[in-house]
Order: structure tokens, then C-alpha cells, then sequence
């Protein structure tokens, strides 16, 4: 999988981009570049339905990031990061990168997943349900209480997002 | 500061056109979320973006009469009370979430139960949600706008 | 293997993102890059080589499939992480019209 290093790659060095670059429209931008990289890794490592749901999502996020960053002028003075800080998110980084690395060596490698219980999935799903997308029949059929949590989270996300922005309608 | 409304003839033209394409791809994509990859998340997520396409083109005064927020708010509700129950409708046959309706042929559209209801369900829920969402950000007076305006 | 480590830097970045950019916006950010390390973790994990994509066809009968169940997961996740995403950037805008700009140490300040 030689495509998918390169790939990953791409991403992370598009993810220091959006980190590091001086202008928020420009790192909203690389960002939604991380995203279609993200995308194309779906494609590659063959899950349809998540590479067109990631695609979408993708262009409606960076719409939303766009509207809130545009015409916002960052002010030139220097923002002092203290150096104490710094080291300190250092060592943290640090230890976690080392910390994941000696966990993933407990992992099954890389393109030989055990699926304990996705194998069940995928024997049942044509008798129990009689739908062709596997992704499908799990998400609304052998797993409809994770959706039906889903969409309880969507919803007090939405209604957040609408209590925090209608406070100033009727102040204006 | 005050320009026309929304963006150029050319750009509305076109946009009266291939709204309604966008629509139909979506409404494809989750009737077929059964068979194809894709379904309720995916194709929720287009509709949203034709209705968004729909204002970013004709600038939002101009849409916001027509779509309101409100309306938005009574769709999202109604998906998500649609799905719960047909998860309730599984409890006449035993328990929650059990696929009561016949199964039919696979691979066929009428197919596979509950499956087909479930996705328009969160189809509603998710692009009047996402929808309502990008209304509250579009209409708010964005403190950018107040500054452009001062420095004038 | 290295994949799996490839994806932890990933993570590993939005997480200094997170932790020294005093911009709201880069946090935001560092945020989302983090959220995509992990939805890309979970089907890393699922992938089984020279395996097909998890739908059946009319008529050939495959077997092989890569592992569904994750990508179910990852699914709602992922719309899930657009509605934060949404709610934080509502925040950000909330605080910005409040104080007129996203540097978090100039808020605390005219906070007092």
C-alpha cells in the first residue's frame, strides 16, 4: 500500500500547513485539503459509503469555517507563546507518540483484521434484512440504537447552535 | 457596502438548473442506501447543500423569504420523531428496532424492511438540521460585517 | 504497521495544534485534524488485504469482505463531528462579536 504512505503523508504535511501558516482563510483552506485526502484514503482502503459521506461533509464544513473566518484581520503584533508552554506540549506530544507506538504493537497487523463480530454481519445481513449495503443494514438494523444515539447528539448540536446564535437577534 | 442581491445573471441562471439536478442525486442517493453505497447521512448532507447553493447564489434575503428557519426546525423534528418510531413499531413484533415489514426481493428497491423508512428518516433529520444550521450562521450580523462597515 | 503510525502523527499534529495555537480558529482546526486521524484509525483497523467493499453483488458470491463494522461506526461520526464542528465555530463567532477577536489570552485579559 504504498499509495496510502504517500497519501498520509500528504495529509500530515497539509495538516502543519493549516497549523503553522499566518493567514485563517489559507488554513481553513489546507485543512479542507486534509479532508480530500482523507477521502481518497477511504476510496483506497474500499469504503464507499464513508469516501461520498466524507466528500460532502468536507465541502459543507469548510463552508461553515469560511463563513465564520472571512474578513476577520488578525492583528500584526506577535501572538508571545510562552517557552515554558511550549516545551511543556513538547514532552506531551512526545510522550504520547511513544506511548501509541507501544500500543499498536498489541495490534493485529496492518490487512489482517480478526472481525469477531463483523463476520456475523456480513453472513446474516442478505437472510435477516435482504439489503445488498452491509455498511447499511448494520448502521439501521443490527445496530439501530448506536443511529438512534446519533441522532439524538445531532439534534442537541443543531439546537445548540441555534441557542447560541439567537440571543443577538433580539438584542439588534 | 449595499451590492446587488446574490451573484451575477450567469450565476443564477445556472444555479436554476442544476439545483434541481443536485436534488435528484440526492434523492437517489438515499433511496438506493440499501442497495448502493451511500443512504440517509450522504444523501442528507447533498439535499442540505442544494438548499445552501440555492443561497449562496440568490443572496440570502432573497431565499430566506421563501425557505424559513422555523419550517426547517418542524422537519428536523419530524425525522427524528419518524425514526423513533419505527424503532416503536418493532415492539409489536417482540422488540426495539425489529424489522417488522416484509423483506421482499434482495436486491430490488422495495426491498429490505424498515431499511428504506430508516434512511429518509435521517434524511430529513440530518439536512433540515444541517440546513437550519447554515440559515443561523448566514442571517446572524457577523461582527465582520459591523467592522467593514465602521472602517469606512 | 507504519501506517498505524503514519495516522498517530497525524493526530499527533492536531494535538499540538491544539495545545499551543492561541487562535480559536487554529484550535478549531487542530480539532478537526485530530477527528480525522481517528475516523482514519478505525478503518486502518478494518482493513483486510485483497478484500472487497462491504456490499453484496447480484451474482457473484463474495465472501471476502473488508470489515464492516467500523465503517458503520465511523459513519454517524463523521456528521456528528460536522454539527461540532458547527456549534464550536457558532462559539468563536459568539466570543468574537463579544470581545472583537479570536486570540484566547486577549479575552482572558479584557475579561479582567
Amino acid at each position: 500500500m504504498i499509495e496510502l504512505h504517500v497519501l498520509l503523508g500528504l495529509m500530515i504535511i497539509g495538516a502543519i500547513v493549516a497549523m503553522e501558516i499566518e493567514d485563517l482563510l489559507s488554513s481553513v483552506i489546507a485543512l479542507g485539503a486534509v479532508g480530500f485526502g482523507l477521502t481518497l484514503a477511504f476510496l483506497l482502503l474500499r469504503a464507499p459509503d464513508l469516501a461520498i459521506t466524507q466528500l460532502v461533509v468536507e465541502i459543507l464544513s469548510l463552508i461553515i469555517l469560511i463563513r465564520a473566518t472571512v474578513g476577520v484581520k488578525l492583528p500584526r503584533e506577535k501572538i508571545r507563546s510562552r517557552i515554558g508552554y511550549f516545551i511543556f506540549a513538547v514532552i506531551f506530544v512526545a510522550l504520547f507518540l511513544s506511548f501509541s507506538v507501544k500500543a499498536i504493537a498489541q495490534l493485529p497487523l496492518f490487512g489482517d483484521s480478526l472481525m469477531r463480530i463483523g463476520s456475523q454481519y456480513v453472513a446474516e445481513a442478505k437472510i435477516k434484512t435482504a439489503a445488498a449495503n452491509i455498511v447499511s443494514a448494520i448502521i439501521l438494523d443490527f445496530r439501530g440504537y448506536d443511529t438512534l444515539g446519533e441522532a439524538t447528539v445531532l439534534f442537541t448540536a443543531v439546537i445548540g447552535v441555534l441557542a447560541v446564535l439567537r440571543k443577538s437577534r433580539k438584542q439588534a | 457596502m449595499k451590492q446587488q442581491q446574490g451573484m451575477s445573471l450567469i450565476v443564477k441562471r445556472i444555479t436554476k438548473i442544476t439545483v434541481s439536478l443536485i436534488f435528484l442525486f440526492g434523492m437517489y442517493i438515499v433511496l438506493h442506501g440499501h442497495l448502493t453505497p451511500g443512504g440517509g447521512f450522504a444523501g442528507g448532507v447533498i439535499i442540505a447543500l442544494s438548499f445552501i447553493h440555492l443561497v449562496l447564489a440568490f443572496g440570502k434575503e432573497i431565499a430566506l423569504q421563501r425557505l424559513r428557519e422555523s419550517f426547517f426546525s418542524a422537519i428536523e423534528s419530524f425525522g427524528g420523531l419518524m425514526f423513533l418510531g419505527i424503532a416503536l413499531l418493532g415492539l409489536s413484533g417482540g422488540y426495539f428496532f425489529l424489522n417488522v415489514l416484509p423483506k421482499g426481493v434482495p436486491f430490488t428497491l422495495f426491498s429490505s424492511g424498515i431499511i428504506v423508512l430508516c434512511n429518509i428518516a435521517i434524511f430529513l433529520k440530518v439536512s433540515a438540521g444541517l440546513f437550519s444550521i447554515f440559515i443561523a450562521l448566514a442571517i446572524i450580523r457577523m461582527p465582520m460585517d459591523d467592522a467593514k462597515e465602521q472602517s469606512r | 504497521m507504519s501506517l498505524y503510525i503514519l495516522c498517530t502523527v497525524l493526530f499527533a499534529v492536531g494535538l499540538y495544534c491544539l495545545l499551543v495555537k492561541k487562535n480559536l480558529v487554529k484550535k478549531i482546526i487542530g480539532l478537526g485534524i485530530m477527528e480525522y486521524a481517528i475516523n482514519l484509525f478505525f478503518i486502518l483497523t478494518g482493513y483486510r488485504t485483497a478484500a472487497e467493499a462491504p456490499i453484496l453483488d447480484r451474482e457473484l458470491a463474495i465472501t471476502n469482505f473488508v470489515d464492516p463494522l467500523p465503517q458503520a461506526l465511523i459513519l454517524t461520526s463523521i456528521v456528528i463531528g460536522l454539527a461540532v464542528t458547527a456549534l464550536m465555530v457558532a462559539i468563536a463567532v459568539r466570543l468574537y462579536e463579544k470581545y472583537r477577536t479570536f486570540d484566547i489570552n486577549e479575552i482572558r485579559r479584557l475579561r479582567g
